[in-house]
């Protein structure tokens, strides 16, 4: 490990560390439902993403950094489908868009859940 | 080549990056793990559908770099709005035309949608996608079409 490689490696892990934490003050900050999905998505790419990133550095040219990577490929693929199918599960039981401020149809107008 | 030659060869490459063991035990579970996958694969395979043809092009390698850096972007911005004391939200509901060819073009772009914040998809029917835009400039951003366009080039035959 060579000194260049272990600053980046603590710079990625300091900033994702931020970056949850930011997403965690979104959390609370987020007056709702829809809109604490996205403060969520902060920790959720880049939180992970840079502590990962970060990780792998820490690992090197190893085995260790291939499951870093695959790891990482997984939860970009997991996280937004199992955020879909919280949406549309929510958007399905109407979950309201309170304090919407413009919309392409009224609150719960789509929210039968039938496909 | 088959198939299921194909997916257990994927299968054996990936267990041993992942165990890295040798151990003649550890291999055999290794085997047993991937004779079970290919025989479940090969079951599941009799339900799927349509054809099998629905891997993105070579293109999507391209398209990755491009969406990580969108997602490093709407990272940035949301963040900003998160720190900012006035908290400058504007939720709003767009519909977006999810016009990929493919069921996997258009998974690809509800999942970007969806991977970089300030936007999520809720809802796909009739080619059009139901996304909830955490304020105006994410709304307009999607609208201008951009990222479709870009998975659309991912899809095979493009």
């Amino acid at each position: 490990m060579t000194g260049f490689a272990d600053l980046i490696s603590w710079l990625c892990l300091i900033a994702g560390s931020v970056f949850c934490i930011i997403g965690g003050i979104g959390l609370l900050r987020m007056p709702n439902f829809w809109t604490r999905t996205h403060a969520a998505g902060i920790t959720d790419t880049m939180g992970v993403g840079l502590i990962l990133v970060g990780l792998i550095f820490q690992a090197g040219l190893t085995l260790v950094a291939v499951k870093l990577v695959m790891i990482l490929a997984f939860l970009y693929l997991a996280g937004p489908t199992a955020g879909h199918a919280i949406f549309r599960a929510a958007h399905a039981y109407g979950v309201p868009f309170a304090a919407l401020t413009t919309g392409v149809e009224a609150p719960g107008e789509n929210s039968d859940g039938s496909d | 080549m088959n198939r299921t030659l194909k997916t257990a060869l994927i299968l054996v490459a990936v267990w041993l990056l992942w165990s890295g063991h040798t151990e003649p035990l550890l291999l055999a579970f290794g085997l047993l793990s991937v004779i079970i996958v290919v025989a479940i694969t090969r079951r599941m395979d009799r339900f799927a559908e349509s054809e099998r043809n629905q891997y993105p092009g070579p293109r999507f390698l391209l398209y990755i770099p491009w969406l990580l850096w969108q997602i490093f972007l709407s990272n940035l911005a949301v963040a900003r709005i998160i720190l900012d004391p006035k908290l400058p939200i504007s939720p709003r509901l767009i519909r977006v035309p999810a016009n990929q060819r493919t069921p996997t073009g258009q998974a690809i772009y509800a999942n970007s949608i969806t991977l970089t914040p300030g936007t999520a998809s809720l809802d796909i029917r009739d080619g059009q996608i139901l996304v909830h835009a955490l304020n105006a400039e994410f709304a307009a951003d999607l609208e201008s079409g951009e990222m479709g366009a870009r998975v659309k080039r991912t899809e095979k035959g493009a």
